[in-house]
């Protein structure tokens, strides 16, 4: 697969802390790629060094295979986590100036916005003064100038804070339309769920470094912990014989002959052979597979992470 | 480079749309024209009339004609009026309240034997400056004429003798190819003073501009979006030269709307007034006491005038317009990276106040010096604070009339584009830090790190 951005070994320092540490990524083309991680991780360094806004301390960064220069900016679009556009201008006046800035003609430029207004329903605003709209038109009018000069690499940093959630839904869709149009998204977020389901690959950002990262399937195949949840009709006592050497009971709760378990698959066992040990037995409603949410495995991840910052502590 | 020029355009036309710099443009010139015109305007207004009751024990101001009535000889003005009823100067403070004069001048006997001294003027209300000067000129010059007549000297001797005292030297300035030039110290110092307070005027105003705009990117955060397309520094250098052309917008627009206006008031509202006698109304506020001569100066005026505009085309003025336009300019554009520093640096007006103090001490300070520097051009002092660059701009416009050697006018001028392109180093180095750092108080070591972080 070709990778529309590599990072190799980006340290980015500041006076009294080190926002990267040697960071590597690589961003699959027409992807979604997830950078996840709590305030303050760093991920809006690493942002800022791939828009060029700063340069790293050491490492190298690559957009198509060559080295990231000035001449890749026109093919980036970036949409700050803090949004803001010049209050007292205009809003077509202001969309046309920062898509000239970004290389576009203006006649190319007036072309698509008129598209993109059309599409958002807010060509009405075009001569209005960006204070007089809200805070969400606002935002709307931020996110057409970030795609308007269709970027290969579209870069939104927390892109659903700050929508209602009609809007949000918007926003989503025109992300996937990007996506099959053969963009490439990387989304910042410290919101974890809020991308999940969109992201083909993630990495996850904790103290300036990345933790984990890879194709999102990947992860979750790696850090699934084999638990299953069968709701039935029976008896508990007809359950639990029947699971056998296959699976562990962890929970369960029962109301009136309705159960629901939670059961973990041990040692080489495979869901199938649990479940068809338990068909014998009792009456089933539901059967799936408990997933761990990226939240669950960042949690995990970072416990594992400060299990051996103490340690290495100790042997001090 | 095309995109810098996105950036100046941008600057330039939100600026000249707004509605304050149209209304700035069109008082500006209001203003100023007022200011031109309202005194003399104003001299010219009819001050109301005064009566004042002459109480003259010498005798000296009076005589009775045949018909044995009592008359004065005081000249009198179209505000002036006197009148010399034969009364003590008793009688005529008693119930002075209730007559219809404003004043009681009262001379005392002895005024040729040092009595002049006692000469009162006694008033219910303060009265005004031009009528006192003229009372006091008026008496003056009669006991002088009457001190030459008492000694049998004839006025017009008098008169020929200070013709021929007065005169002011024609001051000549020898180049070393031994060309002379003229030279008038008065009017060099007009230039440079007016080009100094320019200069002074521009970069505090458009300055301060250049702050507030690069705060308002700022706190509105589009500064993020923006550098996702081009570099501090581009967006920097756009803002100053964008603001700079507004600038040198207002400042033409204020020279033409000036110049028509001027002309224009003069045609309309002063035209039933012919320029000799509002030249004669300021002679008399400045001049009062010299009314002797009045005739003979007002002349000598003319010819004054005549020779201050050969003086003034004896002024390179295109090489003073020249100079004038560099200093402007790259004086602006040195101290306005600094002002975009200090907008880069701080989250709010409030904060700028620490940092703008470095930049105002040395703009205020060479205004000072400019004042010494016009008592004495070429003194050592008005040497290194025109060759210095932070105070050069201003300094080195004062001196400029006057006549600058080439090399020291050549290493200013040099210097001063060595420390624009510093400064602008520093202040943009500041600039790409502080552009992004938010929530932060800054304090100066913190900009001192600034400077040596890497891009």
């Amino acid at each position: 697969m070709n990778n529309i951005l590599s990072a190799k070994n980006i340290v980015k320092r500041y006076a009294s802390h080190t926002a990267l540490d040697d960071v590597s990524l690589d961003i699959p083309s027409q992807s979604i790629f997830g950078l996840l991680g709590p305030n303050g991780a760093g991920k809006t360094s690493l942002i800022r060094i791939i828009n060029q806004i700063t340069g790293p301390d050491s490492g190298e960064l690559f957009f198509e295979d060559e080295k990231l220069s000035q001449k890749h900016i026109e093919q980036i679009g970036y949409l700050p986590e803090e949004r803001g556009l010049y209050k007292k201008m205009e809003v077509g006046e202001q969309a046309l100036y920062l898509a000239q800035l970004k290389g576009m003609s203006k006649v190319d430029a007036k072309k698509k916005l008129k598209f993109w207004f059309e599409k958002f329903e807010i060509d009405a605003w075009w001569n209005k003064k960006v204070e007089e709209l809200s805070k969400g038109m606002q935002q709307k009018v931020q996110f057409i100038v970030t795609v308007l000069h269709e970027p290969k690499l579209l870069i939104l940093d927390e892109p659903f804070s700050g929508f209602d959630p009609i809007n949000a839904n918007i926003i989503k869709s025109e992300i996937l339309n990007l996506k099959k149009q053969g963009s490439t998204i990387l989304f910042s977020t410290h919101n974890m769920g809020s991308v999940e389901e969109l992201c083909d690959n993630i990495a996850l950002i904790h103290r300036s470094k990345k933790i984990v990262d890879g194709a999102v399937k990947e992860i979750r195949k790696a850090y699934k912990s084999n638990i299953y949840e069968i709701e039935f009709t029976g008896t508990m006592m007809s359950f639990t014989n029947s699971l056998w050497t296959f699976g562990k009971l962890l929970e369960h709760t029962v109301d009136g002959d309705y159960c629901k378990a939670q059961v973990q698959l041990v040692g080489n066992s495979k869901s199938n052979q649990l479940l068809e040990s338990v068909l014998a037995a009792v009456d089933i409603q539901s059967y799936r597979e408990i997933v761990p949410s990226m939240n669950d495995i960042f949690i995990a991840k970072v416990n594992e992470e400060n299990v051996v910052g103490t340690q290495s502590n100790f042997t001090e | 480079m095309n995109k810098i020029f996105l950036i100046i355009k941008r600057e330039y036309l939100s600026r000249v749309k707004k509605k304050s710099f149209i209304i700035m443009t069109i008082l500006g010139p209001i203003l100023m024209a007022g200011i031109g015109i309202v005194p003399i305007y104003l001299s010219m207004q009819k001050t109301q009339m005064q009566k004042i009751e002459v109480v003259d024990e010498s005798f000296l101001f009076t005589y009775v004609d045949k018909s044995g009535d009592t008359k004065g000889l005081i000249p009198e003005k179209d505000n002036v009026h006197f009148d010399y009823p034969q009364i003590s100067l008793d009688q005529a403070r008693q119930g002075f309240f209730d007559t219809e004069y404003d004043a009681i001048l009262w001379i005392p006997q002895n005024v040729l034997n040092g009595g002049q001294k006692g000469i009162r003027l006694i008033y219910k209300q303060q009265m005004s400056n031009s009528a006192q000067s003229y009372i006091e000129s008026a008496l003056s010059k009669m006991i002088f004429n009457v001190m030459l007549a008492k000694n049998k000297v004839d006025p017009n001797f008098i008169k020929d003798a200070k013709d021929k005292a007065s005169f002011t030297m024609i001051t000549t300035q020898v180049d070393k190819d031994g060309n002379d030039k003229k030279t008038n110290t008065g009017l060099y110092t007009a230039i440079g003073l007016v080009c100094a307070f320019l200069i002074y005027f521009f970069i505090f105003l458009y300055g301060v501009q250049v702050m507030r705009g690069v705060m308002e990117e700022k706190t509105s955060r589009i500064v993020e979006v923006i550098l996702s397309s081009v570099k501090p520094f581009q967006l920097m250098m756009g803002k100053i030269v964008g603001i700079a052309l507004v600038g040198l917008t207002q400042f033409l627009l204020w020279v033409i709307l000036t110049g028509t206006l001027y002309s224009i008031a003069t045609v309309t509202i002063l035209k039933d007034v012919d320029m000799k006698q509002i030249q004669q109304k300021e002679q008399t506020i400045k001049i009062g006491a010299d009314l002797n001569f009045s005739e003979m100066k007002h002349n000598a005026d003319t010819g004054e005038i005549a020779k201050l505009w050969n003086d003034f085309k004896s002024v390179d003025i295109v090489a003073i317009l020249l100079c004038f336009l560099f200093y402007f300019l790259v004086g602006y554009l040195m101290y306005s990276a600094f002002f975009a520093a200090v907008g880069a640096a701080v989250d709010s007006e409030a904060d700028t106040q620490q940092f703008m103090m470095p930049i105002t001490i040395p703009l205020i300070l060479s205004f000072v010096v400019a004042q010494s520097v016009i008592q004495d051009p070429q003194s050592s002092m008005a040497f290194w604070f025109s060759i210095i660059p932070f105070t050069s701009p201003i300094v080195m416009m004062v001196r400029l009339p006057f006549g600058v050697p080439a090399w020291e006018l050549a290493l200013s001028m040099s210097l001063l584009v060595i420390g624009f392109l510093f400064t602008t180093w520093i202040a943009g180095r500041i600039y790409r830090t502080g552009i992004l750092m938010y929530g932060k108080k800054v304090t100066w070591k913190e900009l001192g790190k600034w400077l040596f972080f890497k891009g």
